[in-house]
């Protein structure tokens, strides 16, 4: 059984901003070494790695690096920021089974600063950028707006819908000093009045594009209890991979509006002693706005069609029904591919959060919505 | 633009609207026939390997659609304002084909007033040649 038998007992990140001098590698060292530091276990003990297909820093750099000993679990996953939460799922099932006893899952990135995918048109995939890219649907962003037009057409969602979740993560990241949203205070008028990006998506409906890196610490729970740090434990995991899925470009299925969310979600339930009306806080993957409405019904918060609904009346907001991205998310803290959202749970079950819901004992954390994904269940 | 850069699952799509006609994947098992799209080596429902392209009627609604605003690849930039749909086949809703609304079938992706799209208005598909690679086009069916 994967329940509560690892815990978090290290998190650590780097500075997040638009531009950091170093590379992606010396950010990645640098946020697991802190991460190490805070669980109090030496580098040369890490001997399971697990991090994303699009983490340009590979598990033998980082051994190297670090001076970590010999590694006998490592594992990558795939989909962009659907794998977050999977590479903490990974090394819990390989330290519960014994494959591995310190493992250490990281993502490091410079997207404020670097390329960005969309804009190289020599490498795009034949399969399904044949279907979307000769007729413009270009970024993420249009992808996703196609979506988000037509729940909204469905179920009544309105950008005042979209604008709740806006203003849930930036004033989460108001009260965040590291976020990169810190002191830069959103209004519905500046939201209602901001630049299309792929209408009915304006400006701050969009991650931000940062540079930074984050990474946590896996051990046993029998390991955790002499660690450090209070253990946070893994208490369940799940990944989603819908049938019929098609990734971003999810139009092709039965349902398009029911994506990867729920399937993650039938397993997470499943093997938890809790279910949502139980979850404290929680940290949902916020790439774009839409994609909170979608996660909030796919993880059980709220039945099919009412995810924006729920966002009414500060439900979001500290003190609401369900305190969200309390670090600011990807929305307004950073957007790394959703790995501040794990550490934030940590951080939320330690009560160290800088926006801390009171006595938080569960959390939730998902990982890219409209992509195979992920989530896990931490509780304190 | 960006052209089709087809696989060899796809390409008979792409020869299909080269002689002017909107083909779909289908089973060519006797007793399935089931549509898919992308099309894909084989049929999800009975595994056959056979298939067939099935012509479609070519009309559709709009599912829905995006009006996309720079930051865009440079020959997007220039078209402000363009649309990208997805249209839900009359014939088989559950396969939508992305694509864009203009006013004639070779005008350019910006050519119709944005205000005139909505969510369910019928569409009838056309083709138009880019940079050497037909396409399917959607009109709208009222005018
Ligand atoms: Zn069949």
């Amino acid at each position: 059984m994967l329940k509560d038998a690892t815990a978090i007992v290290g998190i650590g990140q780097t500075a997040f901003a638009k531009h950091l001098p170093e590379s992606e590698k010396a950010l990645a060292c640098r946020a697991i070494l802190a991460a190490l530091d805070d669980a109090g276990i030496d580098p040369s003990e890490v001997d399971g790695f697990a991090s994303y297909t699009m983490e340009e820093t590979d598990e033998v750099e980082v051994a190297k690096a670090i001076g970590a000993g010999d590694v006998t679990f490592f594992s990558k996953v795939g989909y962009g920021g659907g794998g977050s939460c999977a590479t903490v799922g990974h090394l819990a099932a390989a330290v519960a089974t014994g494959q591995a006893s310190v493992g250490v899952a990281w993502r490091s990135r410079k997207r404020g600063s670097g390329p960005r995918p969309w804009k190289n048109t020599a490498a795009q995939l034949p399969t399904p950028g044949q279907w979307t890219r000769p007729f413009g649907l270009l970024r993420p962003a249009d992808e996703i707006g196609m979506l988000a037009r037509r729940y909204m057409h469905e179920y009544g969602a309105t950008r005042d819908h979209l604008f709740n979740v806006a203003l849930a993560c930036r004033n989460r990241a108001n009260q965040n000093p590291s976020a990169i949203m810190y002191e830069r205070p959103l209004t519905r008028e500046m939201y209602m009045t901001s630049r299309w990006i792929s209408e009915p998506l304006c400006l701050f409906d969009n991650c931000l594009e940062t540079d930074g890196a984050l990474a946590c610490v896996i051990v046993s729970a029998e390991r955790a209890r002499d660690c450090r740090q209070k253990p946070v434990y893994v208490h369940s995991a799940a990944q989603g991979l819908p049938a019929q899925h098609h990734g971003m470009v999810n139009y092709w299925n039965d349902d398009p509006l029911s994506g990867p969310a729920w399937t993650a979600a039938r397993h997470l339930w499943k093997q938890a002693d809790f279910g949502p009306e139980d979850v404290d806080v929680a940290q949902i993957y916020d790439a774009f706005t839409p994609l909170v409405p979608l996660s909030l019904e796919g993880y059980g918060f709220c039945g099919r069609g009412e995810g924006a609904a729920f966002t009414e009346g500060g439900a979001l907001e500290i003190g609401g029904r369900l305190p969200l991205n309390t670090g600011g998310g990807g929305l307004s803290e950073a957007y790394v591919h959703g790995f501040n959202l794990i550490n934030e749970g940590v951080k939320q079950l330690r009560g160290s959060s800088t926006a801390q819901v009171p006595d938080a004992a569960t959390c939730l954390v998902t990982a890219g919505e409209g992509v195979p994904t992920s989530a896990i269940l931490l509780r304190a | 633009m960006l052209t089709p850069v087809t696989d060899e699952d796809g390409a008979p799509f792409w020869e299909y609207a080269a002689r002017g006609e909107l083909r779909v994947q289908a089973c060519a098992a006797p007793d399935c026939g089931e549509l898919r799209f992308p099309p894909r080596p084989c049929c999800p429902h009975c595994h056959s390997f056979d298939s067939e392209w099935r012509l479609m009627s070519g009309r559709g609604r709009i599912w829905s659609y995006v009006l996309p605003h720079p930051p865009l690849l440079p020959d997007y930039a220039a078209q402000p304002g363009y649309n990208a749909v997805l249209v839900e086949l009359a014939d088989a809703p559950r396969i939508r084909l992305a694509g864009n609304v203009v006013t004639t079938p070779d005008a350019p992706l910006n050519s119709l007033d944005a205000g005139r799209l909505r969510i369910g208005a019928p569409v009838k598909v056309a083709f138009t040649e880019v940079d050497g690679v037909t396409v399917p086009r959607w009109l709208l069916e009222r005018g």
